[in-house]
């Protein structure tokens, strides 16, 4: 992942030009740069309107339809707190309170000092394990309010 | 394949729940623990897709000698003691096996759809062919178009995505639609929230879905196949391009398929995040780039779909119902199942059951035999069966009086729930009823794409009424609003994600209106979910002095001493639950 300052035309370009030339390239093109950089950056999306043959404000549209997009660079670790059904019912939402409480954030925010972006996901698909968060890459089954506490020790 | 297949195999079930629970590791131990000893060349390390029960990371070891031995919750600090004991000595470790529980779980399944899950590497094309894959293809390619789609249609196999709509008819109406290029599209996009048997059955055995939708291009006559799958499933994803890649080079996808004159490829789609894009013109909208948003249907996407050509569009387990149905034939599977709805069907078991994970049984099971049948009965035997949740955000709930109904199409709609994909969440006492009718109609309005004004503002009015009711604040009137928005809504939405979404919260006003009654009239929540009318407080004649909720309270609210009831300091309590879930005793209220 990039800082913003470091996003270069040509960068963004290479992303681009496989892609020239074919049909429904919106979506993945988009996910593509996003893998690069962390999120959509804003210098990137009239390159890319330009290659899809569309307006800038279509980009947009999509970029802020599907939950998966980011305009803004992101935390440096994501807890994904589960809020699917199994894990709500399992008492995932009080895990995802205590979580935002404790650090002060809305989800979907990212914390100040830029350490987390909390984020609600449905069904991490381990619902036997429920309720279930994910830090970065890693799970965590049956958690509870203190588990959570421990374990966000670890991502500094 | 190895020339000298090794008779001795260790299955380790490395699917999403697998890894989470490090199956990984537990894999890697066993090859370093058999290299060590010079042993690996003896053994087969199968690293097999998810088999539905949850138990961490399962391992079976199969040798000559004892058949098969299934150890549960093995970690990697396990695997010395198993390759000493019962792959050197052959001893097998009685206090890591798989017990009671394991076994009921898979006694009363009927695995069709899973068959292979679990049981196969779903990486190697090989185990697949080895365990009779691939052998319907041929079948198919060797007969007329019609036959394959008459077989389909007398099987009575209908779609697993939801609407239970006929397969062999939609094929049918896709075969006929004028037009040269056609489509097959294969819904993996999976979007409620408590199913996982699409992403299960596409980590677990990705060559069945490729088969069945092969065989759908050359009934139809489509040239291409896409697979429109969820970006969150990246194992799925993973599993899916190695099997294409396998699939193309022995002659299953591509020109001429095996020497036929029927050619056909198939690619990937990955989706963007949007519950609505699982409705299929959404989903061909978002296949074109686009929003992913409904239209008006007709023209069905079988006439004008993708690119505006004909276009099949059938869900990941009805996909995996062809293999079977094309080589054992349509008498088989439509002797399976009830009047109406052929075959078996993959629930997905989870809430306040002992055994949660995915269950396949035959159509027509009751969903009390699902509990105390693979679900091996509640958690909590005490606190007792309250109702249940089946079809997701668009489904419904039922109480307890209605667990003998029959799972088919037909008897699960005339409840008002719906069987939709497969979802089934159990809830006992202490499952708040209006909480749950909150909570899917939160995920719905996240989802809705905002076209039509009943589902934009309708289901938001509703929301925010019943936030006002668990939050202690609702009124009568609060409760007709709900009753009348909710039909409206239903009756006047665009798309099948509006025309359902109230149905979570009918049901619940319907069969559980004591405990909206509660809420409202007497301000309590008699399930003690909602938090804002939680009092915490001990109660002193339930409290047995155990010190539980004094150990977890993380902000040092509870004082105890060993001998005392506990008392809880309201001024420090920030009413996280932590007491309340740890108390067995239903003291704290
Ligand atoms: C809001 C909404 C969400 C849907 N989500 C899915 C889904 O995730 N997977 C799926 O297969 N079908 C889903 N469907 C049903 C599809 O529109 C379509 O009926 C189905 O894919 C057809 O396949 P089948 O005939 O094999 O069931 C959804 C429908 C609606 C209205
Ligand atoms: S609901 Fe949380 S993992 Fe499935």
């Amino acid at each position: 992942m990039e800082t913003e300052n470091q996003i270069s035309r040509a960068d963004i370009d290479a992303i681009i030009a496989p892609f020239r030339g074919r049909k429904g390239i919106l979506i993945p093109l988009l996910q593509k740069m996003q893998e690069r950089f962390g999120y959509v950056p804003r210098e990137s999306i009239e390159p890319i309107a330009e290659a899809a043959g569309v307006f800038p404000v279509e980009v947009y549209g999509i970029l802020t339809f599907y939950a998966q997009f980011y305009l803004e660079p992101r935390g440096r670790h994501t807890i994904r707190v589960c809020q699917g059904t199994a894990c709500y019912i399992m008492g995932g939402k009080d895990i995802l309170d205590h979580v935002c409480g404790k650090l002060g954030v809305q989800v979907e925010e990212t914390t100040k000092d830029n350490r987390f972006t909390i984020e609600r996901v449905a069904c991490l698909g381990c619902c036997g394990m429920a309720p279930v968060v994910m830090i970065d890459n890693d799970f965590y089954g049956r958690c509870t309010v203190q588990k959570m506490d421990e374990v966000m020790e670890n991502y500094k | 394949m190895t020339a000298t297949h090794p008779q001795n195999k260790i299955l380790i079930c490395v699917g999403t729940s697998g890894v989470a629970a490090g199956a990984e590791k537990v894999a890697d131990a066993f090859e370093h623990e058999l290299s060590h000893r010079g042993l690996r060349h003896d053994w087969d390390i199968v690293r097999t897709g998810d088999r539905g029960l949850f138990r961490d990371v399962l391992v079976d070891i199969i040798t000559p000698r004892h058949g098969r031995v299934v150890y549960e919750y093995i970690k990697p600090g396990d695997v010395k003691q198993l390759v000493e004991e019962h792959i050197v000595k052959g001893e097998p470790v009685a206090s890591l096996r798989a017990g009671q529980d394991y076994e009921d779980f898979f006694k009363g399944q009927m695995r069709i759809v899973l068959a292979h899950c679990g049981e196969i590497d779903p990486e190697k094309i090989t185990d697949y062919l080895a365990a009779g894959g691939y052998t319907a293809l041929p079948k198919a390619l060797a007969q007329p178009y019609a036959h394959v789609i008459e077989e389909v249609h007398k099987s009575g196999l209908r779609g697993r995505g939801g609407a239970g709509f006929s397969t062999g008819q939609k094929w049918r109406f896709c075969r006929d639609a004028a037009g040269d290029q056609k489509y097959v599209i294969c819904n993996a996009d999976e979007g409620d929230p408590g199913a996982f048997m699409d992403r299960s059955l596409l980590e677990g055995d990705p060559h069945a879905v490729l088969e069945g939708m092969i065989i759908a291009g050359y009934a139809i006559g489509a040239q291409e196949g896409i697979i429109y799958c969820r970006a969150e499933y990246p194992l799925a994803i993973k599993r899916l391009t190695i099997a294409i890649e396998q699939a193309r080079k022995k002659g299953f996808l591509g020109h001429k398929i095996l020497g036929s004159e029927f050619s056909f490829d198939i690619n990937i789609m990955q989706g963007a995040g949007a519950f609505v894009c699982g409705e299929e013109t959404a989903l061909i909208a978002s296949v074109e780039g686009k929003r992913g948003v409904p239209r008006v249907k007709p023209p069905f996407p079988a006439h004008k779909g993708v690119w505006g050509k004909p276009t099949l569009i059938n869900n990941v387990e009805t996909f995996g119902n062809i293999p079977a149905i094309i080589n054992k034939g349509a008498e088989w599977f439509s002797s399976i199942g009830t009047a109406g709805s052929k075959g078996t069907k993959v629930f997905a078991l989870a809430g306040k059951v002992r055994n949660t994970g995915l269950v396949e049984v035959p159509m027509g099971t009751t969903i009390r035999q699902l509990i105390f049948g693979p679900g091996g009965g509640m958690i909590k035997k005490k606190v007792g069966l309250k109702g249940v949740q089946l079809g997701g955000p668009s489904g419904g709930c039922l109480p307890e009086s209605l667990v003998d109904t029959p799972i088919d199409f037909e008897s699960i709609t005339k409840t008002g729930a719906i069987m939709g994909s497969g979802g089934i969440i159990i809830m006992d006492k202490t499952t708040c009823m209006v909480d749950v009718a909150r909570y899917f109609l939160s995920f719905t309005v996240e989802e809705s794409c905002g076209q039509c004004t009943p589902c934009r503002v309708g289901l938001k009015r509703m929301l925010e009424v019943l936030e006002e009711i668990t939050a202690g604040r609702g009124t009568q009137e609060h409760i007709t609003f709900l009753k009348e928005m909710g039909e409206t809504i239903k009756n006047t939405a665009l798309c099948g994600l509006g025309n359902t979404a109230p149905n979570p919260a009918i049901t619940t006003l319907r069969y559980f209106p004591e405990e909206y009654e509660a809420h409202v009239k007497d301000r309590e929540c008699p399930a003690h979910v909602c938090t804002e009318l939680l009092h915490f407080e001990v109660i002193q004649d339930a409290c047995v002095k155990c010190g539980a909720c004094f150990k977890v309270c993380p902000v040092d609210a509870i004082t105890w001493k060993k001998g005392t009831t506990a008392t809880i300091d309201r001024a420090k309590c920030t009413k996280c639950k932590s007491c309340y879930n740890a108390c067995n005793f239903m003291a704290i209220r």
